[in-house]
Parts: structure tokens; C-alpha cells; sequence
């Protein structure tokens, strides 16, 4: 960073700088984004006792170039009476909050790109505004399948972001910061000792359950993809688009659930933290491949739904949202509270 | 010019472009999505002013929850643009004045020298002073100073969303709402019958050859 900012000057240094640890933080996400597809066919291939693909290279491994290199190939086809602006815009308004709210997450102690205050409010609020994209595909497009999966997406998304929201006012409560870092940090900390039981997801364990499963559903995953369901609507909200513009909806579904296994380790799996004790030597020490591990662990999740669960009907899944998931979060909110002022409270 | 007014200027143009468009655009999906485009450049603004949570929460309340709400509905109904446009002439004096007063308060309330606004500081100075974050300045005032505030439009918010489900709820006669408990607790004994019946044998060869010739 001294070698940038002495031969650019401090200010144009500072923003090369920056922009070189962008690039170090979306490369290996989209890298990330195009393994994830694989591993996916092949765990659900394996799932349900098959192989997945494994002709493109040695078992298949160099695949999502393949498939990435056909879409490129494709062509974009703008259907008559769209709104074209907008659905040129919708892809760009899909994956931009999927890689904006990678600015604030921790990878440990130190490396992250904004250590800013309010770093969970900022996270909710960008992914918040994923909704758009899938709302604005849907209608820009001027079909009815499209419009029909925007509709049911959008609904949805909205109804778990409020159980996700009162999940996280949990973790904010015995965190008492909006601050990632110290988040995890917390968690390192506490009764146990920071061993795996003090991280958030013992004492928290409601809230972990809802969160998860929020998640599951706000990337629009199996068994709640309902917005795309291909039996009933084709392909939901993205059925107009081809090529490179459905492979960014693609990328962002895709990226999103990269974020989502990143928020769920570091906001209850104790982020960095190593579940050994630190006498372990290499095994104990904290690092940022603790993290990559949970999150591996949450991702292989993701697909395990998908290969186990039908999918939900619209009705039980707005059902579980409304009528579930929010008294539960309610309720344990409260139930944490009192814990947190009784004698008994682990967060002091 | 510094970088912060730089900034300002390029997002002061956005914000009365958007706006402008919001009341011009002819598409009503259009205006609204230029409205959520305002509310995102104001938050900006905040964030120029170093009031962060003020700025994030706007995004987060009207950016992705009303907004949505809003688009949502703007976009099932079918609105005739023609028949919106018809009267815009004829009712464009009183909408002008109605406009004009409501500049001209703002601008008094803003440049009277009882607002006190030129010797406010920001929120951010006061938050520098003291080590603790914006977040937490805005959080002690509202339960402290302005807690009675507070909790009667917390009150009214919850008064207002019990009256709006009030009034959508009924019954629906043809509806086909099965408890999912029901659905969880049933049997296979519940719904499957399994009937024995004794293996009925070939009476003999001639049925079938009559069969045959029938066909």
C-alpha cells in the first residue's frame, strides 16, 4: 500500500489500493459461485445415486467453465413489449446486492474490507434490496410465468426478512454491538470458555434454527422455490431471459447463498474461532479457514435440502413465516432479555 | 472542490432527476422504481452527513419493505395513464398553489434564525466527542429523552396494523384450509384401506374364446 501511495499519491493510491481488495474478495467468490454449482449436481447426484457430470476434465472438475463458456456463447433475446431498459437493468439490480454486502463481512480479526460500526444494519439493508431484481425481471419481462414467480418471490422474501431481522436483534443482544468483529469476537468469550458451546448457536439456538431456515428461503432455495418453480411456472421470474443475463440471476441466486453461510458461521458459529481448544496447537488456533470450514458445512446443507425436502406449497410457506417463525423469534427475544438481566445471564 | 462536495453535487443531480421523473414518468412501475431510486440517494446524503443509521435505516424501512409493498401493487393494477392525465390543466392552478406554500414554509422554517439549524452540529462530531457511535447516541435519546414519544408511535403503529388485518380478515365458505397439524398427525391406517379378498380362479376355457370373438 506505501509502494501504491508513493507512486500515485496518497488519495489515487488509497483507491487502487481498495480496489485491489474488491478484486481480492469477488474473484474467489465467483470462483466460489462456479464450484458451488458443481458440487451441488455432484452431491445431489451422489444423493440420490448417481454420478453427476464427469466428462469435462479430470471427474468433471473444470464443468462450470464449460457451462459458463455456452452461456456466454448464447444469445440475449429481448422479448417484444418489455420494458427493455429495465430488464437489461434487473440482472445488474440482482447480483449487485449480493456482492455489495461482501464489503462488511469479517474474515478474521482483521481483514475486512469496512470495519465499519454498523455493520449488520448495512447487511440487512443491502440484502434487502435483492427483492428488486426479482421484481423487476418479473414485470419488465411482460409475461405472465414471470410476473406470477416475481409475485410469489417478492412476497416471500419480504415475510423472511422480518423473522431474519428479529433473529439477528438476538445476536445484536448479547453481542450489544452492530460491529461483525465484535460479534465474533463475543462469541470467543463466555461461560464455556469461547470453546463451540459459547458460540451463539447453543444459547441462541431458536433463533439459529430460524435463521438458517430464513435463509434457505430468502435465496429463493429449495424446498421455498416456489418463485421458480419449473412444474408450475416454468422457471418464475427469470423465464425470459437468456444467456449471459439468466447466468447473472444465476451467479447472484448462487452468490447469495455464499453470503448467507457466511452471515449464519459468523454471526452463530463463532466465525474464525477453531472448535478445538487453543492448546491444540495448529488445530486450535483461529483463522480465516475455520471460517471457509463452516461455511462449507452450512453450504452442504443448502443442497442437502434440496436433494430431501419437497417443495413447500405457498400457502404452509407463508404459514412458517408469519405464523411461526415471528412468535418464535418474539418469544425467545423476550425469554433472552430476561435471561440477559437474571443472575443466570452467560453475557456478562 | 473537495471529494464530499463533489459527491454531494453528483447525488443532489440524481435526487431531483429521480424525483422529477417520479412525477413525469408515464409508466406508473416506472415512477415508483424512480422513487425508490430517490429515497436511495437521499440516504446518501445521510451518509455524506456521517448520520449512518439514519441513512441505512432508510434503505431498510422504504427501500426494502414499503417500496416493494408498493411496486407490488402498482404493478397488478391496471392503471389508464389517459384517463390519470385528463384533468392535469385544469387542476394544475390549485396543485401549483398548494406547492407554493408548502416551498415557501419550508424555506422559512430553514432560514429563521429560531431553528437554530446553522450552529447545529453533526450528529457525528457530538458522537467523535464522546467515543461512542451514532448508533448509540440515537439510541440512548429515543429511551431516555424522547421514550413517552417513543412508545406512542410504537402504540399508534400497532393500533394501525391490528385495524388493517381487522379489516381484510373474513371467512372464506369455499376455502380449503386444512389444519397442517391434522396433515402431520394422520395415519397411514387413517387413510389407506387394505381390503382381503380370496383369489378369484379362471371359471373356464370358454369365457375367454367368447370374449375374443366379441371383440
Amino acid at each position: 500500500m506505501e509502494l501504491l501511495q508513493s507512486l500515485l499519491g496518497s488519495e489515487a493510491g488509497m483507491a487502487v489500493w481498495t480496489l485491489l481488495k474488491i478484486l481480492a474478495i469477488v474473484a474467489p467468490l465467483m470462483i466460489g459461485v462456479a464450484y458451488l454449482t458443481l458440487a451441488e449436481r455432484k452431491v445431489i447426484g451422489y444423493m440420490q445415486i448417481r454420478i453427476g457430470p464427469n466428462r469435462v476434465g479430470p471427474k468433471g472438475l473444470l464443468q462450470p467453465l464449460a457451462d459458463g463458456v455456452k452461456l456466454l456463447m448464447k444469445e440475449i433475446i429481448l422479448p417484444t413489449k418489455s420494458s427493455k431498459g429495465l430488464f437489461l437493468l434487473a440482472p445488474v439490480l440482482s447480483i449487485m446486492p449480493a456482492l455489495a454486502a461482501w464489503a462488511v463481512i469479517p474474515f478474521n480479526d482483521t481483514m475486512v474490507l469496512a470495519n465499519i460500526n454498523a455493520s449488520l444494519l448495512y447487511i440487512m439493508a443491502i440484502t434487502s434490496m435483492g427483492v428488486y431484481g426479482v421484481i423487476v425481471a418479473g414485470w419488465a419481462g411482460n409475461s405472465k410465468y414471470s410476473f406470477l414467480g416475481a409475485l410469489r418471490s417478492s412476497a416471500q422474501i419480504v415475510s423472511y426478512e422480518l423473522a431474519m431481522g428479529f433473529a439477528l436483534v438476538g445476536v445484536l443482544m448479547v453481542s450489544s454491538s452492530l460491529n461483525l468483529v465484535d460479534i465474533v469476537n463475543q462469541q470467543g468469550q463466555g461461560i464455556a470458555g469461547g470453546s463451540i458451546f459459547s458460540w451463539n448457536w447453543l444459547p441462541l439456538f431458536p433463533l439459529f434454527i430460524v435463521y438458517l431456515v430464513s435463509g434457505v428461503a430468502e435465496t429463493n432455495r429449495a424446498p421455498f422455490d416456489v418463485a421458480e418453480g419449473e412444474s408450475e411456472i416454468v422457471a418464475g421470474f427469470h423465464v425470459e431471459y437468456s444467456g449471459m443475463a439468466f447466468a447473472i440471476f444465476f451467479l447472484a441466486e448462487y452468490a447469495n447463498m455464499i453470503l448467507v453461510a457466511a452471515l449464519t458461521s459468523i454471526m452463530f458459529l463463532g466465525g474464525w474461532l477453531s472448535p478445538f481448544p487453543a492448546s491444540w496447537g495448529a488445530l486450535g488456533a483461529s483463522g480465516i479457514v475455520w471460517l471457509l470450514v463452516k461455511m462449507s458445512a452450512v453450504l452442504f446443507c443448502f443442497l442437502w435440502f434440496r436433494a430431501t425436502f419437497p417443495r413447500y406449497r405457498y400457502d404452509q410457506i407463508m404459514r412458517l413465516g408469519w405464523k411461526v417463525f415471528i412468535p418464535v423469534t418474539l418469544v425467545s427475544i423476550l425469554v433472552l432479555g430476561l435471561w440477559m438481566l437474571s443472575p443466570l445471564s452467560l453475557w456478562k | 472542490m473537495s471529494f464530499q462536495a463533489v459527491v454531494f453535487y453528483i447525488l443532489s443531480a440524481i435526487l431531483i432527476f429521480a424525483g422529477f421523473r417520479v412525477v413525469t414518468a408515464k409508466n406508473p412501475v416506472h415512477a415508483a422504481l424512480y422513487l425508490v431510486l430517490a429515497f436511495f440517494t437521499a440516504s446518501g446524503h445521510w451518509l455524506l452527513l456521517q448520520a449512518e443509521f439514519l441513512a441505512i435505516a432508510l434503505v431498510l424501512v422504504y427501500v426494502g419493505a414499503v417500496m416493494v409493498l408498493f411496486l407490488f401493487v402498482v404493478m397488478m393494477l391496471d392503471i389508464n395513464v389517459e384517463k390519470l392525465r385528463e384533468g392535469f390543466w385544469r387542476h394544475f392552478p390549485q396543485a401549483a398553489t398548494v406547492a407554493l406554500i408548502m416551498m415557501a414554509e419550508i424555506v422559512l422554517i430553514l432560514s429563521s434564525p429560531e431553528a437554530h439549524l446553522s450552529d447545529v452540529k453533526p450528529a457525528a462530531a457530538a458522537a467523535v466527542a464522546g467515543e461512542i457511535s451514532n448508533v448509540k447516541v440515537l439510541g440512548r435519546q429515543l429511551y431516555t429523552t424522547y421514550l413517552l414519544a417513543f412508545e406512542a408511535a410504537a402504540v399508534i403503529l400497532l393500533v394501525a396494523m391490528v385495524a388493517a388485518i381487522g379489516i381484510t380478515i373474513r371467512q372464506r365458505k369455499d376455502s380449503k384450509y386444512v389444519d397442517p397439524g391434522v396433515q402431520v398427525r394422520v395415519q397411514s391406517k387413517d387413510r389407506v384401506r387394505v381390503v382381503k379378498m380370496a383369489a378369484t380362479k379362471r371359471q373356464d376355457d370358454d369365457v375367454s374364446d367368447s370374449n375374443e370373438q366379441q371383440a
